[in-house]
């Protein structure tokens, strides 16, 4: 190269001086697994298919979603969410520093303490000494202004929606195995099964026995939370692939079935759908009916006479869901008797409170001893030190036209009745952790196999259950999934990350809901899922907000362009570290080199 | 022609240059402000992100910046000064089509670049001696003022000890000469280079190696120093800003801004030097956030000696979280607390708050803000 005269070395000579010797801990970029993805029983890349939706990428965000769940219109709409209790952003208080959360300096010096937990407040310690220092500190003690989980939830509706509306379409599955699998129960383990067993190329067949698919999802879940068309359009896209399916088909010998059909696997999700009663004395005049009986005559369109007032006996999701179905019914008074108390209730909290919201009364601590007429006799009850409801000898009366039982349900066992080697543990059929039963070839899941009666656990089961078929169908062994350390909230820089409040689905009017089944919750537009999709922090992986490169005061993070992250160049890092603290993510760890 | 009057557009013109009579003047343009936080997950207080359009990124996330201090630079781990001139100078090498010549005092930055026959330097650069880095900027405009050269721009760059102290003669010249240089001061409060002695900069109860934790009043006396960006601001020039490492959107809207006047113009970053504060290195950037967020460092621009925007506390916190962090302060809390000390660091952080106004509801993010945010960037997109 041409110098200009007496001039020798380049611009930038300091290259020749390798600065990475320096360094006695050195930055490498990680990957963990986020709280959402953690949480949730379907197993979705929650994080993965948010980081689409940030970018407006709808349809791809859809077909990370589909990988794992193919349902995602009816999970945006019935799924519990785990994933938004679990979600970090929940528990952002929005620091200045670290050290200010973490007391990782000088904790005992009296500093600021934050208690992690919703709700609590920033709080600096009462100043020590009574010197000039007895300012008043009321202006630093400010509320934790905390932020909201996620609305996963919605976005998956809104994605879920905005797919069935532009029909996109499944893509093709792997090349055919000739396989054949038959899939008992088309509800939504089985339907979850059936599509990822087609996905993997297998040629599968469902049997239902009624004569509708859907199974809980239709006849347990009432249409004000989840419509029917979307229910049957979902349902139908899977149907579409090609799967065989047998409507009104009840499979009474399942050895007999899988010989006759030539399967050569078998995944069992019949559900539990028989409901579990308790002996109440009662009068002839008296109406007593169960829950799943009242579901399934409201979804069939039935108007069953239930009288002005009704009382629905349990805690759980079913008893809610009978107890607003009541009130849709034209009950004027739909009253929940409970015997224990609010926080030992089963059934989850949104349902809990949408139903008191619709007017919906509950009767903690007591339980019904019989039917006298017109009248219950309810016992009261007082929870020991275990936290079980003992009776106490107190009765109350309560005037009812209909008794609804809500008593938990049963699984329908009788097609195993000539399997003798499978085990059955209290009415659940025991699976091991590929989800077979003990019978080689005949697996299960759904809530006939999990204690977890959720459409999303039935829905993950089903996912899990048709990898491990398939692999024990091509007869390789099921890789043992390695999970990545959890995103932890404490990884993350959250100085980072604007405020913004989630933004809440807004309910149906309490009084309209009340006596129509149209659906209480209302979707988001595009503009507010993409809101909310942007409201992610992408815990424990590199969303690349280039905070690493920008801060290196070395220059040794190399920038490789969009979607490939970035590199150290461990020649001139001199290991400072405030590429890890500076990272809004948490993806960045220090190691000390050997 | 005198400072009061009102400053008349840049001509451009060379007898204008070569007479010396170009006034003060008016941005050419403004750049825009990156002050409304807009809601792309991180905003914009993160570098960069490939939610935010083009303009709203950063220089420093460009694969494409200059770069012009570049690796091999003997700086200490985690500092803050090898980072604010790179921040500083790759903006003003955008904001001017990569034409400057920086001029240099003695100090880190100088030694930590260039031993040798060594330099990091990838712009033109010039070191000459401690104290007159301002009067060598003020001679390499006047030369290219001569050849007519006015699309080169001149940034004269200092320490605080070289701006304060031993360079505040020939900088206050500078200033009242209206000279077209940009003079940065990269701020870390003490001589660090020779070994932390005690500048006019470092603050109130430091510990230096000159000013020791020792005696009844422990560290830095109290009521002595100067306040730099004041006293440019009573020189009434074009210009003045303050920022920190801990804001780069902010840092680079100064500079360039800073870029669109012609004339004097004073831009005081303040870089924790982890050697001399004693602090962590990997904290550089969070101290900063700190001096800002509890006032200790208020960050605000002014034209012509008028205050004319502040950058808002997002989260008030008390000057304990900043004082904990570094060593310097570690007297006021062991052996026992000195809690006078340090209700007094905290009545002046208060008092920066009152003066400048750096509470209030304009640094917060509004919900309102973050729809039009979202608005503005889905365009017609949504419905």
């Amino acid at each position: 190269m041409d110098r200009p005269f007496a001039i020798t070395l380049q611009p930038g000579s300091s290259r020749a001086n390798k600065t990475g010797s320096w360094r006695t801990e050195r930055p490498v970029y990680v990957d963990l697994l986020p709280p959402c993805n953690d949480a949730c029983p379907a197993g979705e890349n929650i994080q993965g298919w948010l980081y689409h939706a940030e970018e407006m990428g709808y349809e791809e965000a859809w077909r990370t979603i589909m990988l794992d769940n193919p349902f995602p219109a009816i999970m945006g709409r019935v799924c519990y969410h785990n994933c938004e209790t679990a979600c970090n952003r929940g528990k952002v208080y929005r620091p200045v520093s670290n050290a200010m959360l973490f007391g990782e300096s000088g904790a005992s010096f009296g500093k600021a303490e934050y208690a992690g937990v919703p709700g609590s407040t920033l709080r600096t310690t009462t100043q020590q000494g009574a010197s000039s220092g007895q300012r008043e500190r009321a202006d630093y003690l400010r509320d934790g202004t905390l932020d909201e989980a996620v609305g996963i939830n919605a976005v998956e509706r809104f994605l879920g929606d905005i797919a069935l509306k532009s029909d996109w379409q499944i893509p093709a599955g792997k090349p055919a195995t000739g396989k054949r699998v038959l899939v008992v129960g088309g509800g939504p383990a089985g339907l979850s099964t059936a599509y990822h067993l087609w996905l993997l190329g297998n040629d599968v067949s469902v049997y239902e026995a009624s004569a509708q698919l859907g199974g809980m999802m239709r006849f347990g879940i009432p249409a004000y939370r989840l419509p029917r068309d979307v229910l049957d359009k979902e349902i139908d896209r899977i149907i579409g692939l090609g799967i065989n399916i047998e409507l009104n088909h009840k499979v009474t010998d399942l050895l007999a079935e899988m010989e006759e059909g030539n399967y050569d696997a078998i995944f069992l999700a019949t559900g539990a759908e028989i409901a579990r009663n308790a002996y109440i004395p009662a009068g002839d005049s008296s109406h007593i009916i169960d829950a799943l009986s009242l579901l399934r005559s409201a979804q069939d369109m039935e108007r069953p006479q239930l009288g002005r007032t009704v009382v629905v006996y349990g805690g759980g999701n079913t008893a809610m869901d009978a107890a607003r179905t009541a009130k849709r019914l034209g009950a004027s008074e739909a009253i929940v008797v409970y015997r224990r108390t609010r926080d030992k209730m089963p059934a989850h909290d949104l349902e809990v409170e949408e139903a008191i919201e619709e007017g919906v009364k509950m009767r903690w601590l007591s339980t019904i001893n019989r039917v006298a007429g017109e009248k219950l006799l309810l016992e009261k009850m007082e929870l020991d030190n275990t936290g079980f409801p003992q009776p106490t000898g107190e009765y109350d009366e309560l005037a009812a036209d209909s008794v609804v039982l809500a008593l938990g349900e049963e699984a329908d066992l009788s097609l195993l009745g000539h399997i003798p080697d499978i085990v059955i543990e209290n009415g659940i059929v025991q699976v091991d952790s590929t989800m077979m039963t003990s019978h080689p070839g005949i697996f299960a899941g759904g809530d006939i196999a999990q204690k977890d009666r959720t459409v999303t656990d039935a829905i993950g089961n089903g996912k899990k259950a048709a990898r491990n078929i398939d692999n024990w169908l091509r007869g390789i062994a099921s890789p043992d999934s390695v999970r990545h350390p959890l995103a932890e909230w404490s990884r993350l820089n959250t100085w980072y990350y604007s405020d913004a409040p989630a933004t809440m689905r807004p309910k149906l009017d309490a009084v309209r809901r009340q006596s129509t089944f149209d659906e209480v919750v209302i979707g988001l537009d595009e503009s507010e899922a993409l809101f909310e999709a942007r409201r992610c922090m992408s815990c424990g992986n590199c969303f690349e907000c280039d905070n690493c490169y920008g801060v290196c005061p070395d220059n040794s993070v190399i920038k490789l362009g969009t979607g490939m992250r970035y590199e150290f160049d461990y020649d001139y890092c001199k290991g400072c570290g405030i590429c890890a603290t500076e990272c809004p993510c948490g993806a960045i760890d220090m190691v000390p080199e050997d | 022609m005198t400072k009061g009057q009102a400053p008349t557009p840049y001509s451009g013109s060379r007898e204008d240059i070569v007479t010396g009579q170009e006034s003060k003047q008016e941005p050419q343009q403004t750049p825009s402000t990156p002050r409304q936080v807009k809601f792309y997950q991180t905003g914009s207080f993160a570098v960069g992100g490939r939610l935010l359009d083009a303009p709203e990124r950063t220089v420093q996330s460009g694969i494409k910046r200059t770069n012009s201090l570049t690796l091999g630079h003997r700086a200490c781990q985690g500092c803050g000064e090898a980072l604010g001139a790179r921040y500083a100078l790759d903006a003003a090498m955008r904001a001017t089509e990569n034409k400057i010549v920086a001029a240099n005092a003695t100090g880190c930055l100088e030694v930590f670049t260039t031993p040798y026959p060594e330099t990091s330097w990838q712009i033109p650069w010039i070191h000459s001696v401690f104290g007159n880095a301002a009067a060598v900027g003020s001679g390499i405009a006047a030369a290219l003022r001569a050849k007519g050269r006015d699309d080169i721009r001149v940034v004269a760059q200092a320490g605080d000890g070289g701006t304060v102290d031993i360079g505040i003669g020939c900088l206050s010249g500078m200033f009242e000469r209206n000279d077209d240089v940009l003079f940065i001061c990269y701020d870390n409060e003490a001589y660090m280079n020779t070994g932390v002695q005690r500048s006019g900069s470092t603050p109130p109860a430091a510990r230096t190696a000159t000013t020791e934790a020792i005696g009844r009043q422990p560290g830095n006396q109290w009521g002595q120093g100067k306040k730099m960006p004041l006293i440019a601001m009573a020189h009434e020039i074009p210009y003045v800003a303050t920022a920190t490492v801990a804001e780069l959107h902010d840092l680079e809207y100064k500079i360039e801004k800073a870029m669109s006047f012609r004339g004097a113009r004073y831009v005081h970053i303040l870089v924790p030097c982890p050697l001399g504060w004693g602090s962590e290195p990997a904290n550089t950037i969070k101290i900063a956030r700190l001096a800002k967020e509890t006032g200790i460092f208020p960050v605000f621009e002014a034209e012509y000696g008028e205050v004319t925007g502040v950058s808002k506390i997002r989260s008030k916190v008390p000057v304990e979280e900043y004082l904990l962090l570094q060593k310097r302060y570690a007297h006021l809390f062991r052996p026992s607390r000195q809690d006078e000390v340090i209700n007094k660091i905290q009545e002046e952080a208060d008092r920066n708050v009152r003066r400048f106004g750096l509470l209030g509801e304009d640094g917060m993010v509004q919900p309102s803000d973050t729809d039009k945010g979202i608005s503005a960037h889905l365009g017609g997109k949504v419905g």
